[in-house]
């Protein structure tokens, strides 16, 4: 990435469980891992006890608002909120006003996330310009210029178009970039407010099916298959999704899939409530879906664990359902989350953390210096964490600009101890470093 | 009862209570009672963000007859439509001392909203959210079903109740199934498959695509109004065809037993859900509903607000 | 009758009138009204309802063997006009059922069961004036057991009960609790 400023003091991780495993220090130096081992000193000391270790985690999914909407975030305070996760990197999603369909609004972004310095962000491009699903973006310029974006998205909308969706599949092959789609059938969902089935009818609100998900799922694998590019499915919340990935990945389709901390988490049981702090989008689904996604998340059909992190002022919130803005804010509660429904489950170790929510969405995101293993010689990106604290949720102690968390008053497993990027600190006992 | 938000707040025993409440208050009225004064110094807003002359002016009558003070809002020509939210507006009835409001609102929800967000310390009456609930046009037309089907009990055990048209979008079917059910009643579902919900199977009622098939065995054949826009949208092919296959017609009627009665929620759409001479017949009920509509509000306007604050 | 019959007696309860008292302290009231009012012919009782209707047709029954020819009678509710309406959850409403003779011009004889504090009374005058003007109204009651909070008197009593404040008077009828006494009970 060049030009890095590299921090000069030394740091020391003490008596850490390097993937819930074996105990041990870790010693940091000018932005590596220079030695694993026990008493190891350093100029900053960061007590890792009762703590695991994994690298740094990686977004493959995040609104981070700016330009457009600086009142929900900014790329600082969702910078901020991203490394009081443990994030090391997010990819800031390309529905922002202007949308990030040119290579001078990704570049603009990239430059700001470097400005704010505290996980790398990575700029996500539109597929289509402004977003309207008629026509490509400049997918090539966005990956030619400084940011060298690698993702691309209209995420928010569905790429319905099955022809433009081919010719997006098969124009980021010249530089190995991948579509990421938003899948959304928009004739089937047109005014959906929650999941449709049994609640929906009872509470009289359009329904978004699950059909309307899968049908997209469905074609775009095979339209992958038959162009042979690579396919990335945002936000994947049905069982029959789950399914659909199963079966191209066993056919060898180049596919990879995530989903979300609060789809891991939540069913529509509490939209009963009328509280649009629930409405997301795709929406909270069945308790059959969610043990589903949870499977799937554990055998690695799905691959990784993404955010959408969607933060919104208040006032989007505080209002009648149909009204309310689609999102919640989940960079700073994920690996809570993951840690409560996937390890305290006993459905996964730490191991498979790091490779969901790390390693895989680096890979994924061509992101380099991103999601490497803890050993001497990699790149210092690393997250703390203690899984045994029960943290209360506050909205209001929130880094990010908006307090749209689906989790208050939960108490949730686990606290982001310490974040270190690229050998810098940026969280230390739980509280962002100065 | 501090609030009305859906029908199934309601006990089997209160939803009785409102029902022997309003049939007291029918009968002061029938004996020349014209004002009673268990709401004086109270006030009642109507907060109607939808059009609906009909039941404002019968929340409205029901209120003025129970001596509160009524103040109507309506959200046209007014700051809603200049974008003030359902908060703010909250918040201003919640200044004036609105000891109730009662809320029209097009989105489903927006009364358990305005109850519970903290926004107001008053009660809240459901008057119709979006494509949710209706509660008073429930109790309602189990008054109106009790008084001509089950003289001699307290609730409706017993009834066959067939509910037929748009289940789909209908607040009046969610509230009727709802307190039907709580009630005793049995309620068969008449609809052509799209305008039944996904789930509807979890209802508890017997559901049918065949209107026919159901007119015999029903004590009450309740028609719900198809909204005009649904013919665009391709849950039924047109008019004639839904009027065909869904309207209540003279020769379907003449097959219903003998006591039976026929409903409709109002506004009818004659010649297309129901025929005009069957909305005309002595069997229709449609114009006692209204009258009826204004005893039973009173009867949840005095309970909410005629005692101690909850 | 769904309610239990129990017996009042027990250590902080005790019976003062059985069913044969209150039998002839009803047979006694109706002599009495008949004596007042002269000539029944424009006399109606309005029961106050649950008890005080019952005890109405009770007398109206009596008053019509005495005299051969039938009373008029009903019932009136006077729950929306309380005073204490807003110092409890809201009461359900009991029936008013108003004589086809209606109440204009007529002597009416308001029944009712304990006189107390004479505020059932006084909503009673209220709830009576939205359905006519009477040519006078006079008060029945089968218990007056002291208390008064308002200046309102009986002009017919069944039996004087002088109470402490802290005790309650508990009236039980055939007709809502299958059995009839009046029993004075300890307040808890």
């Amino acid at each position: 990435m060049g030009n890095e400023i590299v921090f000069e003091k030394s740091v020391v991780i003490k008596n850490v469980k390097i993937l819930g495993k074996e105990t041990t220090d870790i010693l940091i130096k000018a932005g590596h891992i220079t030695e694993l081992g026990s008493n190891l000193s350093g100029d900053i000391v960061i007590d890792g006890s009762d703590c695991v270790a994994l690298p740094g985690l990686v977004d493959l999914h995040t609104h981070l608002r700016e330009p457009g909407r600086e009142d929900a975030e900014t790329i600082l305070s969702g910078s901020r909120a991203a490394a009081m996760g443990g994030f090391t990197a997010v990819h800031a999603m390309a529905n922002t006003n202007p949308v990030a369909d040119t290579a001078g609004v990704v570049e603009q972004v990239w430059r700001l996330g470097k400005e704010a310095g505290l996980v790398d962000v990575r700029p996500v491009g539109a597929v289509t310009k402004g977003l309207d699903g008629i026509a490509l973006a400049e997918l090539g310029a966005m990956a030619d210029s400084a940011a060298g974006v690698r993702v691309f998205s209209d995420d928010g909308k569905c790429v319905h178009d099955a022809a433009l969706m081919r010719r997006a599949l098969e124009y980021v092959k010249a530089f190995d970039g991948v579509v990421a789609q938003h899948a959304q059938e928009p004739r089937l969902t047109d005014g959906a407010q929650m999941n449709e089935g049994e609640l929906s009818g009872k509470l009289g609100l359009a329904g978004w099916p699950a059909v309307a998900e899968e049908a997209i799922i469905a074609r775009d694998v095979l339209l992958a298959e038959h162009v042979g590019s690579r396919l990335h499915v945002c936000h994947l919340s049905t069982a029959g999704s789950v399914e659909i990935i199963r079966w191209a990945k066993s056919r060898g389709i180049n596919v990879t899939a995530e989903v979300t901390p609060h789809h891991l988490f939540f069913t529509d049981e509490v939209v009963t409530s009328y509280d649009p702090i629930y409405k997301v989008n795709p929406p909270l689904r069945t308790a059959k879906d969610v043990a589903a996604v949870r499977a799937g998340l554990a055998d690695g059909t799905i691959d990784i664990v993404a955010t959408d992190h969607a933060p919104h002022p208040a006032e989007d919130k505080d209002c009648e359902w149909t009204s309310a803005a689609f999102g919640m804010t989940g960079l700073e509660s994920a690996l809570a989350i993951v840690n409560a429904t996937m390890i305290k489950t006993g459905l996964m170790d730490w191991a498979a953390v790091a490779d969901r929510m790390s390693i895989n969405p680096a890979r994924i995101g061509k992101v380099l210096d991103q999601g490497q293993p803890l050993k001497v010689g990699s790149p210092a990106n690393i997250v703390v964490f203690n899984p045994n604290i029960e943290i209360k949720v506050d909205p209001k102690a929130t880094q990010s600009g908006s307090r749209n968390t689906p989790y208050r008053e939960l108490t949730l497993p686990g606290q982001v101890v310490a974040t270190v990027f690229r050998g810098k600190p940026t969280v230390v006992n739980g509280m962002l470093a100065n | 009862m501090k609030h009305l938000l859906s029908a199934a707040d309601l006990t089997r025993e209160e939803a009785i209570t409102v029902l022997d409440t309003a049939a007291q208050l029918a009968a002061a009225a029938e004996q020349g009672v014209g004002k009673l004064p268990p709401l004086r110094g109270r006030t009642v807003v109507n907060l109607f963000f939808e059009d609906s002359t009909r039941t404002r002016m019968s929340f409205e009558a029901a209120a003025k007859r129970l001596s509160a003070d009524v103040i109507n809002f309506s959200a046209k020509n007014s700051s809603v439509s200049k974008g003030e939210s359902l908060k703010d507006t909250a918040l201003t009835l919640e200044a004036m001392g609105a000891d109730a409001v009662v809320i029209r609102h097009n989105s489903s929800g927006a009364p358990h909203r305005l109850a519970n967000a903290g926004w107001i310390s008053g009660g809240v009456i459901n008057a119709g959210d979006g494509t949710h609930e209706h509660p008073t046009q429930a109790l309602l037309d189990a008054y109106t079903l009790r008084r001509h089907l089950c003289a001699d009990q307290a609730d409706l055990a017993g009834v066959n109740v067939t509910i037929v048209g748009d289940i789909l979008h209908s607040r009046v079917a969610r509230s009727n199934v709802l307190l039907l059910h709580i009630l005793g009643a049995k309620v068969k579902l008449v609809a052509p498959p799209t305008l039944l919900p996904i789930g509807v199977e979890t209802w508890g009622c017997e559901i049918s695509y065949d209107l026919d098939d159901s007119i015999a065995g029903s004590d009450a054949v309740m028609m719900l109004r198809v909204q005009k826009e649904r013919m665009n949208q391709s849950y039924f092919p047109n008019a004639h065809e839904y009027s065909f296959r869904y309207g209540l017609t003279k020769a379907r009627m003449n097959k219903m037993a003998q006591h039976a009665i026929v409903m409709h929620p109002g506004p009818m759409n004659r010649g297309m859900e129901i025929s005009a001479d069957v909305a005309d017949s002595a069997r229709s009920v449609v114009v006692e509903q209204v009258a009826n509509g204004v005893s039973v509000r009173m009867a949840v306007l005095y309970l909410i607000l005629g005692g101690a604050e909850s | 009758m769904t309610n239990n019959v129990t017996p009042a007696e027990s250590s902080d309860s005790r019976v003062v009138l059985d069913a044969s008292d209150i039998s002839r302290a009803l047979t006694r009231l109706a002599h009495e009204i008949i004596e007042r009012t002269q000539s029944a012919s424009n006399l109606t009782l309005m029961g106050i309802p649950t008890r005080g209707a019952a005890l109405a047709q009770r007398l109206a029954q009596k008053i019509s063997e005495i005299q051969g020819s039938p009373v008029s009678v009903g019932a009136l509710d006077v729950t929306m006009y309380r005073d204490d309406l807003r110092l409890r959850p809201a009461r359900a409403l009991l029936p008013t059922k108003i004589p086809v003779e209606g109440i204009e011009g007529r002597l009416v004889v308001l029944v009712d069961d304990v006189l107390f504090s004479g505020r059932t009374i006084r909503a009673a005058l209220d709830a009576l004036s939205e359905h006519g003007r009477p040519e006078a109204v006079q008060l029945a009651v089968l218990v007056d057991r002291g208390h008064r909070e308002l200046p309102i008197r009986a002009d017919y009593v069944g039996k004087n009960l002088p109470t402490s404040s802290k005790e309650s008077v508990r009236l039980r009828l055939v007709e809502n609790d299958g059995i009839d006494e009046v029993a004075i009970e300890r307040a808890k």
